[in-house]
């Protein structure tokens, strides 16, 4: 939860960081229980934004999204990040089926260097109205199934970060494709915006073939 | 007055062209009308130098310059090009190039351009999903839980195998060709007894043995007109023949055990109710001998006109159906005599009521079949008496099976194509033929196992058929469907999102 916030106050920079943060996390862990990558037993509910949302148990899926949320995090405070994208691929066929990819954008008063100050004045939101909007996207996730191809394989799911060019690749993160489909269908999300940071959402995926049944 | 007419004549010249250079008046004459419109015209038209787009203006052309520019070589001629196109309408700068191109391929490709990042992911990569996440997935979106729990292989629907050649074919000479017989029985110890002629055969279909049983020589023309096994054990096997009599023997000791008479004539048909026997013959009677007491004879029953050609009791041993060759088929109680006559008497056949069977599922169905002038397959209900189906098959009847295991009915026919068909009950729609005999199919039999029918024709052969699935091999590990019933409709709505 956002440090430093109260009703009307604005959001800081760490207090964005930390909801923008929260969010993936959330995001992460709707997508992959709702794609069926990891088996529905080993999500637990927990109450944010005001939605049930499922969360894993796994204790080595966590160590990783804590691990990836870190430097994700650290990254956001310097404004390196451009976007975000869970990738989800067949484990027998290795190749991409959906792209869930969030941009990031920084609002605010930035001059040359993009390091985001906070916007002074004007457009402040109340911590309601960002859960409100991050809740709309979750919603949306959640709806998403109805029109996603059933992943017919056993699938499983990889973070890549965009970061600037110049970042030096922290210990235990490596160069990566982008893992674009091919003949993909997109379907753009919502977007939220803490005031700070600006994220959108899409997700691009692969249709079924018609005679796949 | 001196000046003299030729002065005057010289005044009067000049006069005239001083008139001409004085004279002034607003009024030109034509031509210099033309002339003046002339020149306004070139005047405004002079803008337009280009002249039109189909006829070259030279006068607007360089043409100093294009000669030059056509004459030196390419690589100078860039130069000279930028020499000679002014600075500002130089190329674009770098920046509104690499905007140029990102929105180009961002329209083209849809993607956009990725060049200004690095994409980076955690190399520890997350743990893999244990179990079959994907029959998961299915659970949380198919209609029915139940359905998603079978295994995949089963969505499909999967008819059963039925192949259509036989899997084995004896060859049984001299077994007479009488529509009126009935000269096979396959007992529950997997035993098939055929009598061929005068001798009956006891073939032993797990080992392939032969074992000749009897043999009826009373007299010319004598033969074995029906044979029957016990309902249980195989122990002991009715044999009817020409002169009348019934015999009992005992398979294991070969022995005979007795001969019942009770008929003047041969005894065509046969059919065991646990320790009753009905015999019918040609003699138009259907006696009914208790095997175990020495006095057989409990009831004689003389409804029918002519020779009884089919004898079954019902599997729950309450009614036994009789039909005749006089086209009567007679459904009576256990209890019947003389006296009390037929529960009921079904005058619908056109031919011979051979073909009689009584479905194992349900209560009270009994499936009878027309001979050559009937050609139908006709459903009762026993306890009522109604007929519920008629179904015309264009081929002479002669015997009728059902299936132990799914709700099917086989037929077995004649002329013109020999053939055995099987039917789905209770749409009564074709399931498959299977055709290879030369000759009408008049005996078929039905293993013990419930999968394999025997069927015996008038070109002495036995063929064997898988036509009914065995219960056991394929209702424990998955369910092979024959038709849309309930749960392949299930199956389905998996796949139908």
């Amino acid at each position: 939860m956002p440090t430093a916030t109260a009703n009307k106050t604005e959001i800081t920079l760490k207090g964005s960081v930390d909801i923008v943060s929260d969010f993936f996390f959330t995001a992460i862990n709707s997508i992959l229980y709702q794609r069926g990558i990891y088996m529905p037993e080993t999500f637990s509910k927990e109450s944010k934004y005001g939605l049930t949302v499922m969360t894993t148990t796994d204790e080595g899926l966590l160590n990783y999204l804590q691990n990836v949320q870190k430097q994700v995090a650290e990254w956001l405070m310097n404004g390196l990040v451009q976007r975000l994208v869970l990738v989800v691929q067949g484990v027998d066929s290795t190749e991409t089926l959906e792209r869930w990819q969030f941009n990031v954008a920084v609002e605010g008063e930035s001059g040359e260097n993009m390091v985001p100050n906070v916007s002074k004045g004007g457009s402040n939101k109340s911590i309601k109205e960002v859960h409100d909007e991050i809740q709309a996207i979750i919603r949306q996730i959640t709806a998403s199934v109805t029109f996603l191809p059933l992943l017919q394989e056993p699938c499983t799911f990889d973070l890549l970060v965009y970061t600037d060019k110049e970042v030096m690749a922290p210990e235990k993160w490596a160069d990566s494709d982008p893992c674009y489909i091919l003949n993909s269908t997109e379907v753009k999300l919502r977007s939220f915006t803490t005031s700070v940071h600006k994220i959108d959402s899409m997700v691009s995926y692969k249709e079924a073939d018609e005679w796949d049944i | 007055m001196t000046r003299s007419v030729v002065d005057y004549e010289n005044l009067l010249e000049n006069s005239f062209t001083d008139a001409n250079k004085s004279i002034k008046t607003s009024i030109r004459p034509r031509w210099e009308r033309k002339k003046m419109q002339q020149q306004e015209e070139r005047r405004t038209l002079g803008t337009v130098i280009g002249g039109d787009r189909f006829i070259p203006n030279r006068a607007g052309m360089n043409m100093d310059l294009c000669k030059h520019l056509m004459r030196t070589s390419s690589s100078d001629s860039n130069e000279d090009l930028q020499k000679v196109v002014p600075d500002d309408v130089k190329a674009v700068s770098d920046d509104k190039k690499s905007m140029y191109a990102s929105n180009l391929s961002s329209a083209l490709l849809g993607v956009e351009d990725v060049k200004g990042s690095r994409i980076m992911s955690y190399q520890e990569k997350a743990p893999a999903p244990k179990g079959d996440t994907v029959n998961n997935l299915n659970i949380l979106y198919s209609a029915s839980a139940a359905a998603a729990r079978q295994p995949k292989a089963n969505a499909k629907l999967v008819t059963r195998q039925i192949p259509t050649a036989p899997s084995r074919i004896l060859d049984a000479p001299d077994l007479m060709n009488d529509y009126y017989l009935n000269l096979i029985s396959w007992s529950d110890t997997n035993i098939l007894a055929v009598a061929l002629g005068q001798t009956v055969f006891l073939w032993d279909a797990g080992s392939g043995d032969i074992q000749e049983l009897c043999s009826f020589e009373n007299g010319p023309n004598a033969h074995i007109s029906s044979v029957s096994w016990v309902q249980q054990g195989g122990a002991h096997l009715a044999v009817g023949t020409s002169s009348g009599t019934t015999q009992l023997w005992d398979v294991h000791a070969g022995k005979q055990l007795r001969s019942m008479d009770g008929h003047t004539d041969r005894v065509g048909s046969l059919a065991w109710n646990r320790h009753i026997l009905s015999t019918g013959s040609r003699d138009t009677t259907i006696v009914q001998h208790d095997v175990r007491v020495a006095r057989h004879n409990t009831a004689v029953l003389n409804t029918h006109t002519q020779e009884i050609c089919g004898l079954a009791w019902s599997p729950d041993g309450e009614m036994l159906a009789s039909g005749g060759n006089d086209n009567l088929l007679c459904l009576w109680d256990s209890a019947a005599s003389a006296r009390s006559g037929p529960r009921f008497r079904f005058t619908d056949h056109q031919a011979a009521v051979k073909a009689l069977a009584w479905s194992p599922h349900e209560r009270h169905l009994l499936a009878s079949g027309g001979g050559t002038a009937d050609r139908t397959i006709k459903f009762w209900n026993s306890h009522t008496g109604a007929l519920l189906n008629s179904i015309d098959t264009d081929s002479q009847v002669c015997s009728l099976q059902w299936n132990p295991h799914e709700k099917e009915i086989l037929s077995s026919h004649g002329y013109a194509r020999n053939q055995l068909t099987l039917w789905k009950y209770p749409s009564m729609s074709k399931i498959k033929e299977f055709e290879g005999h030369t000759s009408r199919v008049l005996f078929t039999a039905v293993s013990p196992d419930g999968g394999t029918v025997m069927s015996a024709a008038a070109d002495e052969t036995l063929r064997f058929w898988d036509i009914f699935a065995p219960a056991h091999a394929k209702k424990t590990t998955h369910k092979e469907i024959y038709s849309v019933g309930s749960s392949s409709k299930t199956s389905w709505t998996t796949h139908i999102r």
